[in-house]
């Protein structure tokens, strides 16, 4: 039934996990249609439907949005996940490119050559660590309120959240020097619809192992 | 007297070149402050001044904004280059979003390896001519407009404008199938601030020439 926006892309959280986080934060029911196949892939495109023969694609209030910030930008200033003004709005964006710099660098690990990959790893934990971290940990001290701008829940906290698990994922005691983070992330999962997606069964994707690899490999062509 | 932005980058287009050009299409005035060394880089991040150690910065309303694209949204939303709704910005935010991957293309270019640079060039023209360009000569038959979104100037115009123009220093013929973007491209070209920015000694920046490279490279490595 129509109106629920529908996502699709494969079977796994790459570019799409972000999305997935905003819309459970904003408490926004969708629907999710999974390409398994290069051959999935293929008629999207011959279907004109991928602007720019891209995935992710989000069918959303009469548009296939395309473009993973674009699809962002539009449900956080949407639900009012996007502060009160040009300033706030400022803010969250420079977060959120913090935070979507060092999910990439995560996100792209499974995929590198297997001789590098203990040294990306490294250079992840140390990034996390040395650059990401602290700035947030610092914006939370300075201000000290609950939320990283303006008082209010927006997509940069759902970003850092999403951004500080998927680094423990990586180092179970990555947050052990930054004590603030480590409450913002008790709080945060706190909030209903947040904890919802947190809870097994929701929509949210497991991390990506050797045989997702494979698939995604062969589905994208590289 | 300040109240003008003032950015610090190095003297070259890179990651900054995007934002220089908005600033210019909005008219905005502004200052540059290059890092030659990497001491200027360290000394930037030693004072703090960088949120995530990293430029472009832009120093803006009392901000030391950071993030390309963080800047590029609040300037545009300041001068009224981005749409009049929330619709009208999600299709700019898509069409400027591939542009911006379309510009990575070429920005990493000159950094490929020797053996790699002909694959590379020829996925880049690829992509140009078959992946983006396509659709914004469709946008703009599709709808007869002069401008790409809500028939109004918009970020999504100067940054088409920006590609088309270094997409031509790759290939100067590379719009021979879209006559569309040609006469975009030179009514674009003619907004007066815009056609300012495009004479010589405006504050736009030449391509990267080969021999400049390592000197960037020591800045930042």
């Amino acid at each position: 039934m129509a109106g629920k926006p529908k996502l699709h892309y494969s079977k796994g959280r790459g570019k799409m996990e972000s999305i997935r986080w905003l819309l459970a934060a904003a408490g926004v029911e969708f629907e999710e249609q999974f390409i398994e196949t290069k051959e999935d892939l293929e008629k999207l495109r011959n279907d004109g439907v991928l602007m720019f023969q891209q995935v992710p694609m989000v069918e959303i209030d009469g548009m296939k949005m395309v473009q993973t910030r674009a699809i962002l930008s539009y449900i956080a200033a949407k639900y009012n996940l996007y502060g009160k003004d040009l300033k706030e709005r400022a803010w969250i964006d420079m977060y959120v490119e913090g935070t979507t710099d060092l999910m990439g660098m995560i996100m792209y690990l499974p995929f590198q050559p297997a001789d590098t990959k203990e040294k990306n790893l490294a250079l992840i934990i140390e990034r996390a660590t040395n650059r990401y971290f602290p700035v947030y940990e610092k914006a939370l001290k300075d201000h000290g309120h609950d939320y990283l701008v303006g008082n209010a829940l927006s997509w940069a906290d759902v970003h850092l959240l999403e951004a500080i698990l998927m680094a423990e994922e990586c180092k179970p005691d990555i947050l052990s020097a930054f004590p603030l983070l480590q409450a913002f992330k008790g709080r945060t999962s706190n909030i209903p619809t947040i904890k919802k997606f947190l809870q097994p069964g929701s929509q949210r994707k497991p991390p990506t192992d050797e045989k997702s690899v494979a698939v995604i490999r062969k589905i994208f062509s590289f | 007297m300040s109240g003008k932005p003032k950015l610090h980058y190095f003297n070259g287009r890179g990651r900054m070149e995007t934002i220089r050009w908005l600033l210019a299409a909005a008219g905005v005035e502004f200052e540059e402050c290059f890092m030659e060394t990497k001491d200027d880089f360290t000394k930037l991040q030693k004072n703090g001044f960088l949120l995530f150690q990293q430029v472009p910065m832009v120093e803006i309303d009392g901000m030391k904004m950071v993030q390309t694209r963080a800047i590029c949204n609040y300037i545009a939303a300041k001068y009224n280059l981005y749409g009049k709704d929330l619709k009208e910005r999600a299709l700019i935010d898509m069409y400027v979003e591939a542009i911006m991957d379309l510009n990575e293309l070429f920005m990493t270019h000159p950094i490929q390896p020797a053996d790699k640079k002909e694959q590379h060039f020829a996925t880049i023209v690829d992509k140009a001519t078959n992946r983006y360009f396509p659709v914004y000569e469709k946008v703009l038959k599709d709808h007869g407009q002069d401008f790409l979104v809500g028939n109004q100037f918009s970020r999504a115009d100067v940054q088409l404008l920006e590609i088309l123009l270094i997409a031509e220093e790759c290939k100067p013929d590379i719009l021979a199938k879209f006559p569309l973007l040609q006469s975009f491209k030179a009514r674009i070209s003619n907004i007066p601030t815009i056609k300012k920015f495009l004479q010589p000694g405006s504050q736009r920046k030449p391509p990267l020439q080969e021999k400049d490279l390592p000197k960037v490279m020591k800045i930042f490595y």
